[in-house]
C-alpha cells in the first residue's frame, strides 16, 4: 500500500492565495483533493470592545477587492443597533456603490485572472497566461477588461473619496450627498461601459462550445444555489430576502428573513483550512453543499429587471436551461451580473430624488444585536453583532460569501482532479485546470502563505506506516 | 539589454495594496513593459526566481509560512519594497497582537461553529505570536504608505525606481 500526494502551491491568478492537495492511491488514480485556506486574522475577535462607529471602516479592511460589500453589510448591521432606517437616497446611494463594486470585482475575476485560461487555452504557456499577454494577443479584450474595471473603480472614487477602502457609508446612511456634476459624470461613461461588457459577452458566447469538456467537470454536480431576492422574487444585491432552490428548481427556502440565518446556515471546520464551510442544516454536513455568486443570483432570481440584462438571462437559460448545474458557467452569469449592475446604477442615478440632501439618520444605541446582509460580487454575505448599551461590541459573527461555497469548491477541485489528472504523466496543463476551476468562484480569500522556494509540484510516496517511501519535486 | 525585474508579494494582507496596484489601470500594461513581471499573483510562475530587482511586499508577516518566505524573497531581491501600511506597520493584522493567538482562533473555530469544532492545524501555517512589520524581520530598502498606497504614488515610486531614483513618499496618507 502506497500514496501519493501533489500539492499545488501557490494557487495563482485567484484574488488570494492558497494551496490544493491532490491524493493519489498506489494506482495513481485520484482518491481525494483538497482546497486550503491558509491566512488567517481573527476579525471576529479583533473588533470586540470597539465602538460600533468603527465597525465599517475595520471590516472593509477584511478585503481590498470587496471591501464595499463589508462595508454595506456592516453598516446595515450598525442600523439595526440604532434601530434606524436609512432615507430612501441614502439606500440608493449604497445601492449605487455596491453595484459599482459588482462591475469592478466581476470584471477583475473575469478579464484579468480567467480570460487568459478562455483565450489561449488550459494548455497554452503559462508565461502568456495572464493579463500581460493577453494584452499583447487581443488588446481590445485586455483593453475592454481594464475600462470596464476603472468605471466600476472610478464610481467608488467619484462617491466614497477613494477606490479602495472608501469611507462614506456610515450607521444610518451615507456620510455625504450627491452632487449633481458627480452623477452626471458618472451617467457619462455608462454607455461605454455597456458596450464593453457586451462585447465580452458575445465573444464568451462565441466560444461556448469550446469548452464543454471542461464545463463537464469544472464542479459539474447537482447541489442548491443561494441568493438574495426582493420582495417580487427578482434579483436584489443590496437588500432582500433569501431564496434557496435546488438542482431541480424547487425552493428550500422562500423569502425567507435573513436574520433568521442561524436557524438554516450551519458552519463547521476542517482541520486543514482556516476557511469555514457552511451547509444548509436541514441537509447535514456535507449534503447540504449549496453555492452562491453570480450562477447562484442568475439562477434563483426570477427576473433581472433591466432591459438588456433581461434578454441576456433569457438566453443564458435558454442556453444551459434553468439551473445549470457547472460552476463553469460562474463565468458567463459574472457578464451578465456586470451588466445588470451598470444598467441598473444607470436608473438608480436617474431617480427624481438622488440628489436629496438627507442621506442619514442619526440614532443612539436603540437595540442590542444587529444582523447585516449583502449581496458581494461572491456572494451573499452576513454581518453579526452583539454590542452593549454603549455601543461597544461585544461578539461578533461574519459568514462571507466564500464560506458558502468551500464545500462546492472542494468538491469541484476533487472533480477535475479525477477527471484530469493521471499521476503517470503529470504536466502542467493538467494542474492549471485544478487551478482553473477555483477561479470560476472567484474566491475571495485575501490570504497568503506558501512554501516558497520549493519546487511548484511536490509528490510524496508515503508507506503505510507514514513514512516518506520516495519524494519527487519538479 | 534586459530588462528589469519586478515581482509582487501578498503576505498578510488584504489584497487592497494590490488592487490598487491593478488600478494603475492602462499604466500597468505600460509598467509591465518596461519591467517583466516576474513572479505575482497576477501571473503564473510558482517559484520565486532566484533573482529579482525591485519586489513589492503587502501585507505584515503573521504566520510561519509568512516568515519563511520573506527571508527567501530577501535573499534573492535587490530592492524589497515595504508596499502599504500592514506591511509598513502591521496595521489591521496587527491589531490581534495583544489578544493573542489562543482567544483569536476559539472565536472563530470554537464557539462561531456549529460542527467539528477546533483550530485547523494541518497543512495551514501555524500563526506567529504577532503579526510584524516586514522590517522587523528583514532589511526593507523602500517604503510605501498608505492603506493602500494610491494608484499614482505606486506608478510614481515604480517609474522612480526604474530610473535609479528613490522615490518621494512624504505626505502620502491614508492612500489619498
Ligand atoms: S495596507 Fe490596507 S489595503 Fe494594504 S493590505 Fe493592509 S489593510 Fe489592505
Amino acid at each position: 500500500m502506497s500514496s501519493s500526494k501533489i500539492v499545488i502551491d501557490p494557487v495563482t491568478r485567484i484574488e488570494g492565495h492558497s494551496k490544493i492537495t491532490i491524493q493519489l492511491d498506489d494506482q495513481g488514480e485520484v482518491v481525494d483533493a483538497q482546497f486550503h485556506v491558509t491566512q488567517f486574522r481573527g476579525f471576529e475577535r479583533i473588533v470586540e470592545g470597539r465602538p460600533i462607529h468603527e465597525m465599517p471602516s475595520i471590516m472593509a479592511r477584511i478585503c481590498g477587492i470587496c471591501p464595499v460589500s463589508h462595508l454595506i453589510a456592516s453598516a446595515k448591521a450598525c442600523d439595526q443597533i440604532l434601530a434606524v432606517v436609512p432615507p430612501p437616497t441614502g439606500i440608493d446611494l449604497r445601492r449605487v456603490l455596491n453595484l459599482a463594486q459588482i462591475v469592478q470585482s466581476n470584471a477583475l475575476s473575469f478579464f484579468h485572472l480567467s480570460s487568459p485560461d478562455l483565450l489561449f487555452g488550459f494548455e497554452a504557456d503559462p508565461e502568456q497566461r495572464n493579463i500581460i499577454g493577453l494584452a499583447r494577443a487581443h488588446p481590445q479584450l485586455a483593453r475592454d477588461g481594464v475600462g470596464v474595471r476603472r468605471f466600476g473603480q472610478q464610481i467608488i472614487e467619484w462617491l466614497g473619496g477613494k477606490r479602495i477602502h472608501p469611507g462614506w457609508v456610515v450607521p444610518g446612511g451615507v456620510d455625504a450627498p450627491l452632487e449633481a456634476e458627480t452623477r452626471d459624470r458618472i451617467l457619462s461613461t455608462i454607455p461605454e461601459a455597456i458596450a464593453a461588457i457586451e462585447r465580452a459577452l458575445a465573444w464568451y458566447k462565441s466560444s461556448l462550445v469550446q469548452w464543454e469538456d471542461e464545463a463537464a467537470s469544472f464542479g459539474d454536480f447537482r447541489s442548491a444555489f443561494m441568493g438574495l431576492v426582493d420582495q417580487d422574487g427578482n434579483i436584489d444585491h443590496y437588500d432582500g430576502l433569501l431564496r434557496v432552490m435546488d438542482a431541480d428548481g424547487h425552493y428550500l427556502a422562500d423569502r425567507i428573513d435573513p436574520t433568521t440565518y442561524t436557524d438554516y446556515l450551519g458552519e463547521a471546520v476542517e482541520p486543514w483550512s482556516y476557511l469555514k464551510s457552511t451547509y444548509w442544516k436541514k441537509l447535514g454536513y456535507p449534503d447540504g453543499v449549496y453555492r452562491v455568486g453570480p450562477l447562484a443570483r442568475m439562477i434563483v432570481a426570477g427576473q433581472l429587471g433591466t432591459p438588456r440584462a433581461d434578454l441576456e438571462l433569457d438566453e443564458f437559460r435558454r442556453r444551459l436551461g434553468r439551473v445549470p448545474s457547472s460552476s463553469f458557467h460562474y463565468h458567463y452569469a459574472r457578464l451578465i451580473d456586470a451588466l445588470y449592475a451598470a444598467e441598473r446604477i444607470e436608473e438608480l442615478l436617474l431617480g427624481p430624488d438622488i440628489l436629496s440632501p438627507r442621506v442619514r439618520s442619526f440614532a443612539g444605541i436603540n437595540s442590542n444585536e444587529g444582523i447585516g446582509v449583502s449581496e458581494a460580487p461572491r456572494g451573499t454575505l452576513l454581518h453579526h453583532y452583539k454590542v452593549d448599551d454603549d455601543g461597544i461590541v461585544q461578539w461578533a459573527n461574519l459568514v462571507i460569501a466564500t464560506g458558502h461555497n468551500n464545500l462546492a469548491m472542494n468538491r469541484s477541485v476533487r472533480q477535475v482532479a479525477k477527471r484530469y489528472v493521471k499521476s503517470a504523466q503529470l504536466t502542467e496543463p493538467m494542474l492549471n485546470r485544478v487551478e482553473a476551476v477555483i477561479r470560476c468562484y472567484d474566491p475571495c480569500l485575501s490570504c497568503s502563505t506558501h512554501a516558497l522556494g520549493e519546487m511548484a509540484l511536490h509528490l510524496q510516496l508515503i508507506g503505510p506506516t507514514g513514512t516518506v517511501l520516495d519524494e519527487i519535486r519538479r | 539589454m534586459t530588462k528589469p525585474t519586478l515581482a509582487t508579494v501578498w503576505l498578510d494582507g488584504c489584497s487592497g495594496c494590490h488592487m490598487s496596484f491593478i488600478d494603475m489601470d492602462e499604466r500597468l500594461l505600460e509598467i509591465a513593459e518596461r519591467a517583466d513581471i516576474v513572479y505575482s499573483p497576477l501571473v503564473d510562475t510558482k517559484v520565486y526566481p532566484d533573482h529579482v530587482d525591485l519586489c513589492l511586499v503587502e501585507g505584515a508577516v503573521s504566520s510561519e509560512d509568512d516568515l519563511r518566505k520573506i527571508k527567501l524573497i530577501r535573499e534573492r531581491t535587490g530592492t524589497l519594497i515595504s508596499f502599504g501600511d500592514c506591511a509598513i506597520t502591521a496595521n489591521v493584522p496587527g491589531m490581534r497582537n495583544p489578544i493573542g493567538v489562543q482567544p483569536l482562533l476559539e472565536r472563530a473555530y470554537l464557539e462561531n461553529v456549529t460542527l467539528n469544532p477546533g483550530a485547523p492545524t494541518e497543512v495551514v501555517p501555524a500563526l506567529l505570536p504577532m503579526a510584524l512589520p516586514v522590517h522587523r524581520v528583514v532589511k526593507v530598502d523602500v517604503f510605501l504608505p498608505g492603506c493602500p498606497p494610491s494608484a499614482d504614488l505606486i506608478h510614481q515610486s515604480l517609474v522612480d525606481l526604474l530610473e535609479g531614483r528613490t522615490p518621494d513618499t512624504r505626505g502620502a496618507r491614508f492612500g489619498r
